[in-house]
């Protein structure tokens, strides 16, 4: 490890390598994902759910993908048809853990033969409670790619409702199994896809005096977790970019608060703006051309704004005290921020110039951390009052708490902007952990980490 | 862990004790001819330029200033302090220091740093303005990463709401 630093510093001006000191190996990102057959005509479709209540106790059958040879993937050690109940059980998992369903997974039901994949044997599905039937098949190219179909059933009129398929790199498996799972939820939902979508955050290990921070990524069900830095400097607040290729996040690696953005396929990372001041909260602009960043000048926080690639910073607010955050609306054309300039956090609205800045929380409660949902229709943020996540509408009406723990900040929207992830902080000890809760409030669930876990920033639909 | 809790019991009561007073009189630092002893040949005690010997000389109590929730302003007990520090730093014209800013855990993270960024400015501009040159101090915010008492409570959280004062080479 030495070795390889003192070489990166021959190769390398040494203070590019002060800051990349903190950083792992490059990680490998999977391939192109590619449709290979487009949904069915939905003509003749009859099942339409719009009360998701409704959808708690509809039953989905899901057994094993079939296969039409079982034969090696790089995929999994036991080949193409262990495979097939892997994809079966990645997508039960997908559908029960958002709390909308309730899914047979394939370790409970029979398993279906190549040929019915899209001839269904509808006695053997019947009189085991489930209204929808999925069935899928999982096929090993010649080039080495695996080709993944996906068909969801309806039981009682014994009739296809969607299909789809993709050709994956066998390290991109799991993506096919929640392609899969979003077909589902989106066709019997009516609401956009957020299953094939990656999250960001700090995992923590350590006493609360002296916790070991490191930036981490994985699916948005936990697995193929890694991590980014090595934990030696501390690392926060991580953003992904909209297309998923660079992470921008706060790190101590030069001794000082500043925001980075790290190149997730080279492994490099720069600062986001040359200077000596501290950088706190990076966020992304919806197309990525833009990041928003706060920086304290003699202990004044300002919002600034600088293109990802590079160039001249932009500040958007001059008000005494610490404006900080900032989150964009969908469109790019108005931004969410917090600040203290009335006294405590509260909750504003500027236009993407910084013009025009009006204050949108009026409930009571401090206003901070506030994300735009990427429908448009909502602002999650924390109320710093009472630490629990909640959403109002853009002008800060309706405003609806939605979790109950000791201390829960810094929400962060599913693709979809259906869920809410968020941490939350215990009493005295101060382990953290991610958490998800639906805007109904009543499905919270944790979403497992190897670690304790802070900090979630959830990535859009994967490209 | 015995050892921290004592350690952290010590530390508080220390405090409490100086809350009570206005001032600190028995904190003052001892006189610089005690501990800053002329004969270079004594290896044995904290040297010039390391924090043993700031501590030392100040008194452990007058290196941190405290704050009130989500304050940042210099009351009399912390100006106080601030002086005894002036006074060393004067005295000691080579040394660089840090201002450490620290906000409680009761905060959002991101607001916290810039937070714990004030308050570090504050203790620097109070510094700054009885003399000593800004060029010498450096300021550094970790909002709510790393508190000293660790406990969540009103007590805790104001020995966690506070700017340290640490002596760098």
């Amino acid at each position: 490890m030495k070795q390889l630093f003192i070489f990166a510093t021959a190769l390398v001006a040494a203070p590019l390598a002060a800051q990349n000191e903190d950083l792992g190996q490059p990680i490998q990102e999977g391939g192109e994902v590619e449709t290979v057959m487009e949904a069915e005509d939905s003509e003749g479709l009859t099942f339409t759910i719009t009360d998701e209540t409704a959808l708690e106790d509809l039953g989905i059958a899901i057994p094993g993908f079939a296969t039409d040879a079982d034969v090696a993937t790089p995929a999994n050690q036991n080949g193409t048809a262990a495979l097939g109940k892997e994809l079966a059980r990645v997508i039960t998992a997908d559908l029960r853990n958002n709390g909308l369903f309730k899914p047979t997974g394939p370790d409970a039901l029979p398993q279906p033969s190549f040929p019915e994949i899209n001839a269904p044997n509808w006695p053997t599905w019947s009189n085991r409670g489930a209204e929808m039937l999925v069935h899928g098949y999982v096929r090993a190219r010649s080039d080495n790619r695996l080709t993944v179909g996906c068909y969801l059933y309806d039981m009682a009129l014994q009739q296809q409702l969607v299909r789809e398929g993709w050709v994956v790199q066998p390290a991109d498996w799991r993506r096919a199994a929640h392609k899969c799972a979003d077909l589902v939820y989106s066709r019997l939902t009516g609401e956009s896809p957020f299953f094939d979508s990656r999250i960001a955050y700090i995992a923590e290990t350590g006493p609360k005096d002296n916790r070991t921070k490191r930036l981490a990524i994985m699916d948005s069900d936990g697995a193929n977790h890694r991590f980014i830095t090595t934990g030696r400097s501390t690392a926060l607040t991580p953003r992904y970019s909209p297309d998923y290729k660079k992470l921008s996040y706060l790190s101590y690696v030069d001794g000082n608060p500043r925001i980075y953005v790290y190149d997730i396929g080279t492994g490099r990372q720069t600062l986001v703006t040359q200077s000596d001041n501290p950088t706190f909260a990076p966020r992304w602009s919806p197309d990525g051309r833009y990041i928003l960043y706060s920086m304290a000048v003699n202990g004044n926080t300002d919002i600034y704004r600088v293109p990802s690639t590079g160039g001249t910073p932009q500040r958007l607010t001059d008000a005494p005290g610490i404006d900080i955050g900032g989150s964009y609306s969908p469109d790019g054309s108005r931004i969410v921020f917090e600040s203290d300039r009335s006294g405590g956090q509260q909750c504003y609205v500027m236009n993407s110039d910084g013009s025009n800045p009006r204050r949108i929380s009026f409930f009571g409660g401090r206003c901070a951390t506030p994300e735009w949902s990427p429908r448009g229709d909502q602002i999650a943020f924390t109320n710093s009052s009472s630490f629990n996540v909640g959403v109002m509408t853009p002008s800060g009406g309706s405003v609806r708490i939605l979790t109950r723990g000791w201390q829960d900040e810094a929400p962060t929207w599913a693709p979809n902007g259906r869920i809410i992830q968020f941490f939350r902080t215990e009493r005295n000890s101060g382990k953290a952990g991610l958490w998800q809760v639906d805007l109904t409030g009543e499905n919270e669930r944790r979403l497992p980490t190897p670690v304790d876990g802070s900090d979630p920033a959830w990535g859009p639909i994967l490209p | 862990m015995n050892t921290r809790v004592a350690t952290g019991l010590m530390l508080a009561s220390t405090i409490a004790l100086a809350a009570c007073q206005k001032k600190a009189p028995e904190e003052l630092p001892p006189p610089p001819t005690q501990t800053a002893t002329p004969t270079p040949t004594s290896p044995t005690g904290p040297t010039v330029g390391s924090q043993q010997h700031f501590t030392d000389a100040v008194g452990v109590a007058n290196t941190v200033v405290y704050f009130d929730t989500d304050q940042y302003n210099i009351d009399s007990e912390d100006s106080a302090k601030l002086q005894v520090q002036g006074q060393y730093f004067s005295q000691y014209p080579q040394l660089n220091f840090t201002v450490e800013g620290h906000a409680d855990e009761r905060g959002t993270r991101e607001y916290n740093l810039a937070l714990g960024e004030r308050r570090a400015n504050a203790a620097k501009n109070y510094l700054v303005s009885i003399g000593i040159p800004a060029n010498r101090i450096r300021t550094v915010s970790y909002g709510k990463e790393r508190p000293v008492a660790l406990g969540s409570n009103e007590s805790a959280w104001a020995q966690n709401r506070r700017a340290a004062t640490v002596v760098i080479n």
